[in-house]
């Protein structure tokens, strides 16, 4: 029997049974919006419903910002904005996909098919042009305390020729002569200050590439080390499905975008749902992070920035295992791990450089504070309202009395 | 470009598309005015040139280069990128014409865009499918045309997923008139041992967008005893030599070489990959991978030039497929990927040197990467009437 495909204005409150209870209850409630949106932008705000429950809370008042945005337009204005997304042609197929508890699945098939027919600038324009306006119609919720993230790198490097924050010290000052003192503990303690200023969920945050220092439970840690388990199962299942016969990426995708934090080993039940799909969400959505601690630490930021909006964020890069070379690989000796240091400067210094930016993103940029330390050496670099842009400072300084600027 | 619209793509997308290619253009071009005008002491860059024009050259050869992992201005014609391509730099450029604005519109995936340059057409099929282009191939025009043996055209690719690219499924060409494709990875994979290859899984990976995947091979291919008989090289030979590389690339490097000194193709496509690495979001591996390519591009110059079947007779032409991503791309992660479409992710540049090319010669104005075929069809005298780009006048 032929698969009739849903219509958007088909939609009852019953094809959202299998949603988790608030998505369910958020979706049944806008059900006379959503059945107006067209077929190239709906599945795509699906995809944000259907993880309402385990959202953070910024994300959860974006989505209702934008409920009430499109519920906020006028007739004319509703349409204008969805004309370019109506104006896309769409297969059948697509059509056909379960779009209403496969959205994810939806979006990569609807970026193959507007790649393949010319149609991804189309889009692309028509979500930049939305998305602007969506912005332009919230008035921005500046954080309750001005944003600050550090960023740690170079651990296990002694010795670097590479030109550290080339890209970052034209936007503040860069500290040549910083006496790091008990360096890593003046940046802990001031997130612990600061979460105990400021008390919110998800507000501050540690990301660490190695093993997680312990920090108070009102900071939000995510490790590389401690996910560890987790990672191998994770690219055991990857690897199975990629297989020959396995079904190829288009299966990895649908396996990886199924999984729950139970499917890899994270504790059935566990008390922090949104923080264990968060994890998962960075190791399933992320490319490289299952490899390479730096890769890992450098998304985490930029997921923790978009999702989150922190007002507290730390980072701090570890070795990445090393890049075995093809005459290491013939030599056929028994595989172990080898650590790069330089190699994994050199991506936390382009890592921190994407969190400045990422940063920028947020409100009340213009307030944000950002410090990146090589831990190895005795250079730092900062940006914000308390740094001078472009400039150079070579006099002995210590790191606390960077962080005292800005805390 | 993944269809998403929730992630704050607005702010870094006000300037239009072709304002910001200009910007790219304008960048390389003055990159190279600063970084060549002093060292060449030539008054006759930028417009005018030095050298030859172009003369019919006898038995004339072609080497086509390809990055199948683009590289972005940053990290080459840049400032902070200099010290990452001082053989393109230093060595080729000088020598060649460059092409400062080439712009690849169609599906920013490395098999399907290698396929597009290799037809002049955008093709559209799933890039990660093992189906041939839907257009006639380069390889096809060149041996259809001019009525050229197999053993004259080769195509040395990085993974099993290229495995098609030698030949089109169009019905008036294929088959029998495609390119024999090597594949050193598939190769090496056949000279391990069984039960070896979970050694050399790093070195056997097949791409990098995709890390674990293994597609399975499909249609007809050169067994490696064919290609040792070929090459003149034993298994055994070709393991060992295998030990003393350091990437994948060498070892296609390798294997090009080898076609060259063997075979003599006169018309030899080689598509570098080890860039590509940068999928895996480790910016020093990247990086590692660009002055790879760099060095490599030289070897194979140097390769031309001390053969006696190419020296004097031979053009070759290095492109990335396109580029990848800007830093400032919110839907995107900066130099990892190549997923928004944004202008510096689909402008890219090529050189072009040889015989009866310009040195020393840059152009600015916009190119298509489907307009090399048409290049490649009028300088060797074959048609490409199916391809959709323009012979480059420069060249032609």
């Amino acid at each position: 029997m032929a698969t009739v495909a849903l219509r958007p204005s088909d939609l009852q409150p019953k094809d959202f049974a299998g949603y988790p209870p608030e998505a369910q209850r958020l979706a049944s409630n806008q059900i006379d919006l959503l059945r107006h949106l067209p077929l190239a932008f709906l599945p795509l705000l699906l995809r944000e419903v259907i993880g309402f429950d385990w959202k953070f809370p910024a994300e959860q008042d974006e989505l209702t910002h934008q409920f009430q945005y499109l519920r906020g337009l006028t007739t004319g204005q509703f349409e204008g904005e969805m004309q370019p997304f109506r104006a896309l042609r769409l297969s059948p197929e697509l059509a056909a996909v379960d779009w209403v508890n496969a959205p994810a699945q939806f979006s990569e098939q609807l970026s193959a098919h507007l790649w393949a027919t010319h149609q991804i600038e189309a889009f692309r324009s028509a979500s930049v042009d939305y998305v602007h306006k969506l912005n332009l119609a919230r008035t921005p919720k500046l954080p309750g305390l001005p944003r600050l993230t550090m960023v740690v790198l170079g651990q296990g490097v002694t010795n670097n020729n590479y030109r550290l924050f080339r890209k970052l010290r034209l936007h503040g000052t860069y500290f040549s002569n910083v006496e790091a003192g008990n360096g890593i503990t003046v940046l802990m303690d001031a997130v612990t200050a600061r979460a105990r200023k400021l008390p919110q969920s998800f507000a501050h945050w540690y990301v660490d590439g190695g093993a997680s220092a312990p920090l108070p439970a009102d900071v939000s840690n995510v490790s590389y080390q401690a996910l560890d388990p987790i990672r191998k199962s994770l690219v055991n299942k990857m690897r199975q499905t990629m297989q020959p016969g396995g079904g190829g990426p288009e299966a990895l995708r649908t396996m990886m975008a199924a999984l729950s934090p139970e499917q890899i080993g994270f504790p059935s039940g566990a008390d922090n749902q949104a923080l264990s799909r968060f994890q998962v969400s960075l190791l399933t959505e992320g490319s490289g992070t299952q490899l390479f601690s730096t890769t890992f630490v450098q998304w985490a930021a930029r997921e923790v920035l978009r999702r989150a909006q922190p007002l507290t964020l730390l980072t701090c890069y570890a070795p990445r295992q090393r890049e075995e070379s093809m005459q290491e690989m013939l030599s056929g000796a028994p595989h172990q791990t080898i650590l790069d240091p330089q190699g994994s400067l050199i991506d936390a210094d382009m890592g921190a450089y994407y969190t400045w930016i990422n940063g920028q993103r947020l409100p009340g940029a213009a307030g944000a504070s950002f410090i990146a330390w090589f831990e190895g050496g005795r250079e730092a670099v900062a940006v914000g309202p308390a740094f001078a842009r472009g400039h150079q400072d070579s006099k002995a300084t210590s790191l606390a009395d960077l962080i005292s600027r800005v805390t | 470009m993944r269809a998403s619209f929730s992630q704050g793509v607005a702010a870094t997308y006000a300037d239009s598309q072709r304002a910001m290619a200009s910007d790219i253009s304008r960048s390389r071009r003055e990159f190279l005015r600063l970084a060549l005008g002093a060292t060449t002491a030539s008054s006759a860059m930028f417009g005018y040139g030095t050298g030859s024009t172009v003369t019919p050259q006898r038995n004339p050869k072609v080497i086509v280069v390809t990055f199948g992992g683009g590289a972005r201005d940053e990290e080459t014609f840049m400032p902070d990128g200099q010290e990452n391509i001082p053989h393109l730099m230093g060595e080729l450029i000088p020598q060649s014409t460059f092409y400062t604005q080439v712009v690849n519109r169609g599906i920013l995936g490395h098999y399907v865009a290698t396929a597009s340059l290799a037809t002049g057409a955008y093709e559209t099929f799933n890039n990660f499918a093992a189906v041939p282009p839907t257009n006639p191939t380069v390889f096809e025009y060149f041996r259809k045309d001019l009525k050229r043996p197999a053993n004259d055209v080769w195509v040395v690719a990085p993974s099993n997923g290229f495995n098609r690219i030698g030949e089109s499924g169009n019905r008036n060409f294929g088959p029998g008139f495609g390119a024999n494709v090597v594949l050193p990875k598939r190769l090496l994979a056949a000279a391990l041992s069984p039960g070896g290859s979970a050694l050399y899984e790093h070195l056997l990976r097949d791409n990098y967008e995709t890390p674990l995947y293994a597609p399975e091979l499909s249609g007809s291919g050169l067994s490696l005893h064919d290609i040792a008989e070929l090459l003149k090289i034993s298994v055994a030979d070709f393991t060992a030599h295998a030990r003393s590389l350091s990437s994948p690339d060498e070892l296609s490097v390798f294997i090009a070489r080898q076609l060259m000194k063997q075979l003599a193709p006169s018309l030899l496509w080689v598509t570098l990959h080890d860039i590509d690495v940068a999928h895996s979001g480790s910016y020093s591996l990247y990086l590692e991978a660009i002055k790879r390519s760099d060095r490599l591009c030289a070897d194979l110059w140097n390769a031309v030039g001390s053969n006696p079947e190419y020296a004097g007779r031979t053009s070759m032409f290095i492109m990335p497929d396109f580029g990848r991503d800007s830093d400032e791309a919110a839907g995107g992660n900066g130099f990892q990927h190549h997923r928004t479409g944004d202008a510096l992710s689909r402008t890219t540049w090529m050189m072009a040197l040889g015989a009866g090319i310009r040195q020393n010669f840059v152009v600015d104005r916009a190119v298509e990467t489907t307009d090399l075929v048409p290049t490649l069809g009028a300088r060797l005298r074959f048609s490409t009437g199916q391809s959709q780009g323009k012979p480059l006048v420069e060249l032609v």
